[in-house]
């Protein structure tokens, strides 16, 4: 079972601070996660049946290969708190996060990408 | 150094779970587990006749001890069949260990003879699930599925074990410990503290008791709280029998199928006390219109059901006992005379309409008879449809693990494999499954695995030669449009049953019904009784789907009314 983080008990005023990328508010999940065939297919279909949209998604391996980070950009919506829980239930993830759309990781890989946009 | 190969070390482990009955059906990819468990001397095998039977009989093994059950099943199609089993004992919370054979690793991803992608099928309905890939993980792997299994709300663990790796040697230097189930979260008595508070001062409090109550032990401790602070407690499908039916606080089930007084309460209460439950919509209706007036407070041992439905003034994450345990001494003993004389009045006004239980060719008749031939030991299972709300309106439930339905998934079929593994598990007592000729045909092929073990079941058939409850969907909301859900075609499910080799009573034909039931229900062994029911019979009063909880149709008490 994943611990929440302290991080994620955010107020309203934090979750006002996040840049409105595309129209929309976004917010960035990341989770430390068992590195195994399977976990990926875990988590996002999660969120799949759960109907709630992943806009990105970024997977690397950490800890020699034991453990992966994964970042899921999504957005904001009334839901995220339930899908956090949800998430936290997963026994391959150890651990749940939050940090806004200015996430660096996403920032950079739109750069990558050349759009110079989100969504 | 111990020298195993994984079939011998999945047998060893499960034996030192405890486990000594385990149903199943053997094929092509888990025979080596198979032949591994013909060498256990603590071991029985029961051999179901189709997967999902074998599920639901572990189920309703798991249902009654409250401890986690195993069922097998061989790669493919077995375990595809498995699926649905699977997917109820997620809904309902039941803990479950499934362990599938699957074709040998290097094999895996060739779309070889009997291969399916059990993992990915099972990801969305299992707590958790795993694909094995050396003997040795499967040290870790099996206590792990027990612990997942049985910690905090219980769920099913299904565990994909490659032929190859069955037979894969492992050496090691010493048998993990059994799986056994966390310690429940731990939870702020600040919390405790604001939810006596809000008890306290409420007015016309109401406890609304879910499946978690019944699987966390707490009924008497429920019990105690509705009596000491004079609380009239509502009970889920799931939470039927944590206080008993005539106790005074008890006003039985509530939602779509509830006695009318019971949804109107709740339209009147202050304050909501949920404890094990998830505000599923057959029980809460439109819920914007649920306990409009209520405060609520929430207990429950899974975080993501606070909040999920219905935000919660006071939620408490933890065990429902360990809860109510700190709250009670802190809640002031009350006498509610207003309240409770207000629910009083509601009950003498519009309780359930069972009066003309006599009649045993009507379904009320034919339960209460039942009931009253029975005892407190019986256990009852349900198939799902317009008997299964029958009884649940109208049996004297007494006692929790005493009421054995699929609530959450509704599966048509649960009730024979389900009274099967029951009884398996409690051979002492007797086991009656009130079915429908609709459910009964979805696993009536258990029959014959209800006669070679001769398991002390009795199954008493409504026979309403149609799917009732679709019937009755289709009467008062499709315009009467009857389609489908009539069965053209009459079975002799007397016949029937002899032909399995099971004893079979008529009620149709009986000159003195009273007495044939009380024959067939007295008699040693499985047997059937055929109850002919009215194909015009409804399960009244009925919320209709998407309506609010007070928009209830028939089912007043005097004056019984079809809509």
């Amino acid at each position: 079972m994943a611990t929440l983080a302290p991080e994620m008990q955010e107020t309203q005023q934090d979750t006002n601070h996040r840049p409105n990328i595309g129209g929309n508010r976004h917010t960035v999940i990341e989770l430390t996660v068992n590195n195994h065939p399977g976990v990926m297919s875990h988590v996002c279909g999660l969120f799949s049946r759960r109907a709630f949209n992943v806009e990105g998604i970024l997977c690397m391996p950490m800890d020699e290969g034991r453990l992966s980070r994964m970042w899921l950009l999504v957005h904001e919506d009334q839901r995220l708190d339930q899908m956090t829980k949800q998430v936290s239930k997963l026994e391959d993830v150890l651990d749940v996060r939050h940090s806004g759309a200015d996430h660096e990781v996403f920032v950079k890989l739109e750069e990558f990408f050349g759009s110079g946009r989100i969504a | 150094m111990i020298s195993r190969n994984g079939a011998q070390i999945i047998t060893h482990l499960l034996e030192r779970q405890g486990i000594r009955i385990i149903p199943g059906i053997p094929g092509g990819a888990n025979l080596p587990l198979y032949d591994a468990l013909s060498q256990s001397s603590s071991i029985r095998h029961v051999l179901a006749r189709h997967e999902q039977g074998a599920g639901f009989i572990a189920q309703g093994m798991a249902r009654v001890s409250g401890l986690p059950a195993v069922c097998l099943a061989t790669s493919g199609p077995g375990a595809t069949n498995l699926l649905t089993a699977i997917a109820d004992a997620r809904l309902d919370s039941v803990p479950l260990i499934c362990i599938t054979g699957q074709v040998p690793l290097p094999m895996i991803g060739t779309d070889a003879f009997q291969e399916v992608d059990t993992y990915g099928l099972s990801v969305p309905i299992t707590k958790h699930n795993f694909l094995v890939r050396s003997a040795a993980e499967l040290l870790d792997v099996i206590p792990r599925a027990f612990r997942i299994a049985a910690s905090g709300r219980p769920g099913p663990v299904l565990i994909d074990v490659p032929k190859d790796v069955q037979c894969q040697m492992a050496e090691f230097e010493a048998w993990p410990e059994p799986g056994r189930p966390a310690d429940p979260p731990a939870f702020d008595l600040v919390d405790i503290e604001r939810a006596a508070a809000s008890i306290n001062a409420a007015r016309r409090p109401v406890l609304y008791l879910g499946g978690g109550v019944i699987y966390s032990g707490a009924g008497r401790l429920a019990t105690s709280l509705a009596e000491k602070a004079s609380i009239p407690a509502t009970m889920t499908l799931m939470g039927l029998g944590a206080l008993p039916v005539d106790h005074p606080r008890a006003m039985g089930m509530l939602g779509m199928h509830a006695a009318r007084y019971t949804n109107l309460v709740l339209e009147e209460c202050d304050l909501l006390i949920a404890a094990g439950v998830r505000f599923d919509d057959r029980a809460t209706g439109k819920v914007e219109a649920f306990c409009p007036s209520a405060d609520i407070i929430h207990i429950d041992i899974d975080a993501s059901e606070l909040g999920k439905i219905k935000p919660a003034h006071v939620g408490i994450v933890g065990d429902v006992g360990k809860v109510l345990e700190a709250l009670l001494p802190k809640v002031e003993t009350r006498r509610r005379s207003e309240w409770l004389t207000f629910v009083a009045g509601l009950k003498e006004q519009h309780a359930l309409p069972t009066s003309t239980a006599d009649d045993l060719r009507t379904p009320y008749g034919l339960i209460s008879r039942a009931a009253r031939l029975l005892d407190e030991e019986a256990i009852i299972a349900t198939d799902v449809g317009q008997h299964q709300m029958w009884t649940a309106q109208a049996y004297p439930f007494r006692r929790p693990r005493q009421w054995l339905t699929s609530g959450g998934l509704g599966t048509m079929g649960f009730g024979i494999p389900a009274a099967i593994g029951a009884s398996l598990i409690r051979p002492e007592r007797k086991v009656v499954c009130f079915s429908g000729d609709g459910s009964l045909m979805m696993n009536i092929q258990e029959l014959a695995t209800a006669v070679e073990q001769n398991v002390n079941i009795k199954i008493i058939l409504m026979n309403n030669h149609s799917l009732g409850l679709v019937h009755q969907q289709q009467e008062l909301f499709y315009g009467n449009r009857i389609y489908a859900s009539v069965y053209q075609s009459q079975v002799d499910f007397v016949k029937i049953a002899q032909g399995f080799g099971m004893k079979a009573y008529d009620l149709a034909v009986s000159s003195d019904p009273a007495a044939t039931l009380a024959r067939a229900l007295g008699c040693d062994g499985p047997c059937l009784i055929h109850a002919p029911i009215d194909g015009s019979e409804s399960v009244y009063p009925m919320v209709p789907p998407g309506a609010a909880n007070k928009n209830m149709i028939g089912g007043e008490a005097h004056g019984y009314t079809c809509a």
